[in-house]
């Protein structure tokens, strides 16, 4: 099962390599790691999905505890939380197919943010699936380059307060 | 005015430390500048491992915080093994490298090597200094990263123009470290609910490792087995924790543990482990493992908890701390029965070896306990030495059994009983050694000789890699595959060369006046020990076998 786990740490030289190193020594295999500053310049936030057991996740989350500059770590998908990927995606768009692939971008509510004579660059963002759905949509057309961002995600509304479920 | 090196030993002496084990290279003769008119005492080895090792040695010794000292590139690798060493076996260390000029990172300077990056899984933690207004921040902050918590190495970094960098003022020392709260209390719920097990439980075991010797709670752990009459098996890295020779001490357990330990703890309905890991040395086939027991597990360390098997019931925190508070809960049991089954075990299946008239290493260890009043610090190396040294001593005292049970790392005794040494200076210390491992740190005899240590050296000389060597005795139809030592040193006359007395000895009757006059000379003296060469460590649980299926000796 796909876990995402979430880790604030502090924003220090050697920060990234702590915690890819742990994944590697101690042979977890990750699907995809984030990382980005947070609203405070001195903590960075990582986003980490992962495949395996609930043993082996309760391993990993007890090892990133265990690192010195890791100050917090969750895992999102014990709870609700909303999550998203970001892709940019450079496709083929032969003369004449152009509207066709525009038509695609709408109804998948992306934003084109480059066309060429030969080809456009599609922002989209979304949970994977949805990201996924696109890709192969795209395929007919030809794809010439894909990035994505690796998911981010967190956790939704006010949690479990007294009474008061968190928006839907 | 001062620099980078004076903040450096400034902050050293601030946090404690009165010896580190170095040796000197390019980009550190700054700070060995300052050491040259220091009250720091810097023990000059003969290798990088070694010091690190000594420092390792002197901290297990001692309880305190052990530093070694070693230039970039070379020095600094150098240094992994003691590093990893020490980071296995939760022991903290200080190991201070130096670094080429900030400039010059990156760029494959001569004798850069990439030192925080090389160290970064076997480090509890780990700097580069960018800074020279930083280190005695980042000193403190080490010590207190190394010393608390589960402890462990960490290491420093720092290029040679932080070293030479003019500071002005006192920059500050203090330090915050959000992401590093040790949680020691232990939850007062869980420590209730451990109680009621125990209480309830009618077949108990205290299994308790290296955790309790760290901790300081051998006196806690003392009074809990006292209050509820609960038997206790320790650790190789345990030993020591408990006395040997208490009524209650099952002694060591797992692959060459006693058999009393191993088929109580498999026979046991509750296993409390305090400080221990469930190392496969320990369950031996895991699945198979006390399936009959819940298990209670006592740790400083959450990630060492349900790592290996299922737990009952967790407990994080100090082991002294909780042992302390979970000691009055415990109410006395009697439990009849187990102790009668454990009294017959013990009666029984006593450890043993042969007595055929040939030179045993059994009986040498027990003849260095006599003659020391068993209270001698042992320190050992790895392999068969290793296992006759847990085996035969009888230890009474927390530190005093001094080994490599993780890493598992020959050459480490040596240099280890120089840093024991250092630390317990009216101490009689030994090394227990074998013939391969003790040529892996033999180079220390001229650190022993030049200081006047007054460290005795047991060579267990069987002439091969003797554990190796039983191992394909046992499961590779003694096929005894590049484990014979030929070419061997005279060991006497090796000792000797550096001015250090050897003693050879072939017979049994030889060993008690060898031991003699081995004390009687106020330094470091080698024994020649020419042991039955094809003398094997018994029991032994073959591996991946279950626990209680040990190979006992014909």
């Amino acid at each position: 099962m796909k876990h995402v786990i979430s880790a604030l740490v502090q924003n220090q030289v050697g920060v990234l390599s702590h915690v890819a190193g742990l994944f590697s020594a101690r042979g977890y295999n990750i699907d995809s790691m984030n990382v980005g500053e947070t609203e405070d310049p001195a903590v960075s936030r990582m986003t980490i999905v992962l495949d395996g057991d609930d043993a082996i996740i309760e391993q990993v989350v007890k090892q990133l505890r265990k690192l010195i500059s890791v100050v917090k770590v969750q895992e999102l998908s014990q709870g609700q939380f909303v999550e998203r990927d970001l892709m940019l995606i450079k496709v083929a768009t032969p003369a004449g197919r152009r509207g066709e692939v525009i038509d695609l971008v709408e109804v998948f509510r992306g934003k084109v943010v480059d066309i060429s004579p030969r080809d456009m660059v599609i922002e989209l963002s979304g949970p994977e699936a949805k990201i996924d759905a696109f890709i192969s949509l795209c395929r007919p057309y030809g794809i010439k380059e894909t990035v994505r961002s690796g998911r981010i995600a967190v956790f939704r509304g006010v949690k479990e307060e007294a009474g008061k479920p968190g928006p839907a | 005015m001062r620099t980078g090196a004076q903040l450096l030993i400034d902050s050293l002496s601030d946090i404690g430390i009165e010896v580190l084990f170095g040796i000197p290279g390019g980009v550190v003769i700054p700070i060995f500048d300052v050491l040259y008119d220091s009250k720091l005492k810097a023990v000059l080895m003969r290798h990088e491992q070694a010091a690190a090792h000594a420092a390792d040695g002197y901290a297990r010794a001692s309880g305190k915080l052990g530093c070694c000292l070693a230039t970039s590139g070379p020095g600094a690798t150098n240094l992994v093994t003691g590093i990893a060493t020490a980071n296995f076996d939760s022991v903290p260390i200080l190991a201070i490298t130096g670094q080429v000029r900030r400039d010059l990172i990156g760029n494959d300077a001569f004798q850069e090597a990439d030192i925080t990056g090389i160290t970064r899984g076997i480090t509890k933690y780990n700097y580069l200094v960018r800074d020279a207004h930083d280190l005695p921040r980042i000193v403190h902050e080490a010590a207190h990263i190394a010393t608390t918590g589960r402890c462990g190495p960490v290491l420093i970094d720092i290029p040679v123009d932080v070293s030479t960098s003019q500071v002005e003022g006192a920059p500050s020392a203090e330090f915050d470290l959000p992401g590093y709260r040790p949680n020691l209390e232990g939850n007062p719920r869980q420590i209730e609910r451990a109680a009621e097990m125990i209480n309830a439980s009618e077949r108990p075991v205290l299994y308790a490792g290296g955790g309790v010797v760290a901790a300081g709670a051998a006196t806690e752990l003392r009074a809990l087995a006292d209050a509820g009459k609960i038997p206790v098996t320790t650790t190789l890295m345990g030993l020591g924790a408990f006395p040997e020779d208490h009524e209650l001490a099952l002694r060591m357990l797992g692959m060459h543990g006693t058999p009393v330990a191993n088929f109580a703890v498999m026979s046991s309905d509750l296993l409390i482990a305090v400080g221990a890991r469930f190392d496969d040395r320990i369950t031996g086939k895991i699945t198979e493992f006390a399936t009959s027991a819940k298990v209670i597990h006592v740790d400083i360390d959450p990630s060492s908890i349900g790592k290996n098997i299922q737990v009952d019931l967790p407990v994080v925190g100090d082991a002294q701390q909780i042992l302390s508070k979970l000691g009055p809960l415990v109410e006395h049991r009697e439990r009849g029965d187990w102790w009668a089954q454990i009294n017959d075990w013990k009666a029984n299946r006593r450890l043993a070896y042969k007595q055929d008239g040939g030179l045993k290493p059994q009986c040498i260890i027990e003849q260095i306990r006599e003659i020391t009043n068993g209270d001698a610090i042992i320190c050992t190396e790895v392999g068969q030495n290793q296992m006759w040294a847990a085996q035969w001593f009888t230890y009474k005292r927390p530190r005093q059994f001094i080994s490599s049970g993780g890493l598992g790392t020959m050459g480490y005794g040596f240099p280890a009983a120089i840093g024991a040494q250092y630390a317990m200076p009216g101490s009689a210390v030994f090394d227990i050694a074998g013939d391969g491992s003790i040529q892996m740190n033999i180079q220390e005899l001229a650190t022993v000789a030049r200081e006047n240590l007054p460290v005795k050296i047991a060579i267990m000389n069987n002439g091969y890699l003797g554990m190796v060597r039983q191992w394909q005795e046992h499961f590779y139809n003694r096929r005894y595959s590049h484990t014979e030592l030929t070419g061997n040193p005279d060991f006497v006359k090796l000792a000797e060369a550096y001015g250090v007395a050897g003693i050879a000895v072939e017979t049994p009757d030889a060993v008690r006046p060898a031991l003699e006059k081995a004390l009687s000379i106020d330094g470091p003296v080698v024994l020649d020990l020419r042991i039955d060469r094809e003398e094997n460590v018994f029991p032994i649980v073959p591996p991946g076998e279950r626990l209680d299926k040990m190979i006992d000796l014909a």
